[in-house]
């Protein structure tokens, strides 16, 4: 007689099998239960409007941004802030850190004093950013720069670091020069991991984006923010955190759609 | 002091009394010492050792990725300085280009300068004839426009042969090529490197912790043993040239496989299996 088949592991089993239906049944439920907690808790009358404003009123606040207040020019002139920064930095970076990762005696010189900076706090630096650069869009960008540079180089440091040995030493083996090591093995071996980094300090250059808005600006969806609370606009401050989120959720799934068309050979599996 | 050998022509690779200390001062580990070994060509030698015999930084060091801290290496004569294309290394793994696929990771070599002297298009010609024999040799056909994670570990070994071959090097060095594949997929294995050695004339040096893949694959077997890293024996495998897996249950390779192995535990300075665990029951009934 056959032995009876064992029952399929249930999902609690430790990393435990699930079908794609189920989880995204769960992933539907986890995204809109807060929000049916935060419309109950607004509606309940438990909380005063002015703390908590309803889901409706955000949406039609959202509205009026929209058709009466440029949410789109907001909008716009922030993400060309996180753009230049981040743009900035990331084309000062890659250079640097593909030297550290690649030349002993560039890492000694500059991976100490880049460990040390980074743990200056970006945010500290903005009454010097707007004493030498003064409060027009360089500071913004500044301080996204300051924010995002120095942990950027570290990341490209060890994303060059972190290509096999084997890799490198194959090349040398056929004959490889160095400038050819760099470019036929180095660069494309740690692409996607930089693409990863690129898409990581993206999502810090939004962070620092807001601070340099709340502190100098006279536009922009941090600015925004702040303005809103000046007048008491809870419902309006809730529709610019949610905006910012969904921006970089829409940038973020935007670098992974590249990173899947760019680099196939990392999304293949016989 | 070389006048009693019959060597008509220079070894392919000479190594005299190479050393290697790896460390600064207070902290010197001497891995190799005074190594004299001579590979000739149309030769496969393999190493073999305990770990930490040194036998891996033996062949990386004729390969160039190391350097020595006294003593030469001869490469058909030339100084051995840096790696070089006539020198060509198979890893245990991950170094073959997983952004390429098979058949690029074949040609890879044909990207570098060293290999863009070629003149006429029929010299372009023979090497992606080259190329497209080399697939087939390794059974690779079909395989052309896979990407290297789309593979067998064996697979990827063939294609890192493969690679390493297509540059026409001088000598084929081999670290553990085959230490992380199945015992059934690395039979495979060692006959179709006996097959490319026999095709392709080429010479190897084979660096393996397997002393039955020693024996089988090598004509020589050189046996280093640790602390320092020396040349302890070197035996001369007595099989014909053309091995069959069926030689495996010979006396002669089972007596010699006897043999080595029972040099490794000597050389290892361990106590052999069977003092140890008498030892420790010993220990065990005291208490």
């Amino acid at each position: 007689m056959a032995t009876p088949s064992r029952a399929r592991p249930g999902i609690w089993s430790i990393r435990g099998p699930m079908s794609q239906r189920r989880y995204w049944m769960l992933a539907a439920i986890g995204l809109i239960v807060p929000v049916l907690a935060w419309w109950a808790v607004a509606n309940s009358g438990w909380v005063e409007k002015v703390f908590m404003p309803t889901p409706g009123s955000v949406w039609s606040r959202t509205a009026l941004w929209w058709s009466e207040d440029n949410l789109l020019q907001d909008a716009g002139i922030s993400i060309y802030r996180v753009t230049a920064g981040w743009l900035l930095s990331a084309v000062i970076a890659m250079p640097i850190g593909l030297l550290i990762g690649t030349f002993r005696p560039v890492q000694a010189l500059l991976e100490p004093l880049t460990d040390f900076v980074r743990y200056m706090p970006a945010v500290a630096f903005i009454p010097l950013v707007m004493l030498w650069v003064g409060i027009d869009e360089g500071s913004k960008v500044a301080i996204i720069f300051i924010g995002t540079f120095f942990q950027m180089v570290l990341m490209v440091a060890e994303d060059v670091r972190r290509v096999p040995a084997a890799q490198i030493e194959a090349a040398q083996t056929m004959g490889a020069t160095r400038m050819e090591i760099i470019q036929l093995v180095l660069l494309p071996s740690s692409k996607p991991a930089l693409v990863d980094t690129l898409r990581i300090t993206m999502g810090w250059a939004w962070t620092y984006l807001v601070v340099a808005e709340l502190v100098a600006a006279n536009s922009g969806l941090g600015y925004a923010i702040l303005k809103a609370q000046r007048f008491l606009q809870t419902d309006k401050i809730f529709a610019g955190i949610i905006l910012i989120g969904l921006i970089g959720l829409i940038i973020d799934q935007l670098f992974r759609l590249f990173h899947r068309k760019a680099f196939p050979w990392m999304h293949t599996k016989s | 002091m070389d006048a009693h050998k019959v060597v008509t022509i220079a070894p392919r690779i000479r190594v005299r009394g190479l050393g290697k200390v790896f460390g600064e001062k207070p902290q010197q580990v001497e891995a190799l010492k005074d190594i004299d070994l001579e590979v000739c060509d149309n030769e496969f030698v393999t190493l073999v050792g305990a770990s930490g015999c040194g036998k891996s930084t033996l062949l990386r060091i004729i390969g160039g990725l190391e350097y020595q801290t006294s003593g030469e290496i001869l490469s058909s004569s030339k100084p051995v300085a840096g790696p070089g294309a006539d020198r060509a290394m198979v890893f245990q793994h991950y170094s073959l280009y997983p952004w390429l696929d098979v058949m690029e990771n074949i040609r890879f070599s044909r990207r570098l300068r060293a290999n863009r002297h070629d003149i006429t298009s029929a010299d372009v010609e023979m090497a992606s004839g080259r190329a497209e024999a080399l697939l087939n040799l390794m059974g690779l056909s079909n395989m052309a426009h896979a990407y290297p994670n789309q593979l067998s570990g064996g697979m990827q070994q063939r294609v890192a042969i493969a690679r390493a071959l297509m540059g026409r090097p001088e000598i084929l060095l081999m670290d553990e090529p085959f230490g992380a594949l199945d015992a059934q997929t690395r039979e495979v294995m060692h006959d179709l490197i006996l097959h490319v050695f026999k095709l392709e004339k080429a010479t190897i040096v084979f660096v393996t912790h397997d002393v039955e893949e020693a024996i089988y694959l090598g004509q020589r077997v050189v046996l280093l043993a640790p602390r320092p890293g020396r040349i302890d024996t070197i035996y001369k495998v007595p099989l014909p040239a053309q091995r069959h897996q069926d030689m495996k249950h010979a006396r002669e390779f089972l007596d010699l496989k006897k043999e080595i192995l029972q040099r490794i535990r000597e050389t290892s300075g361990m106590k052999t299996d069977s003092e140890l665990l008498e030892q420790l029951s010993r220990t065990a009934g005291n208490q």
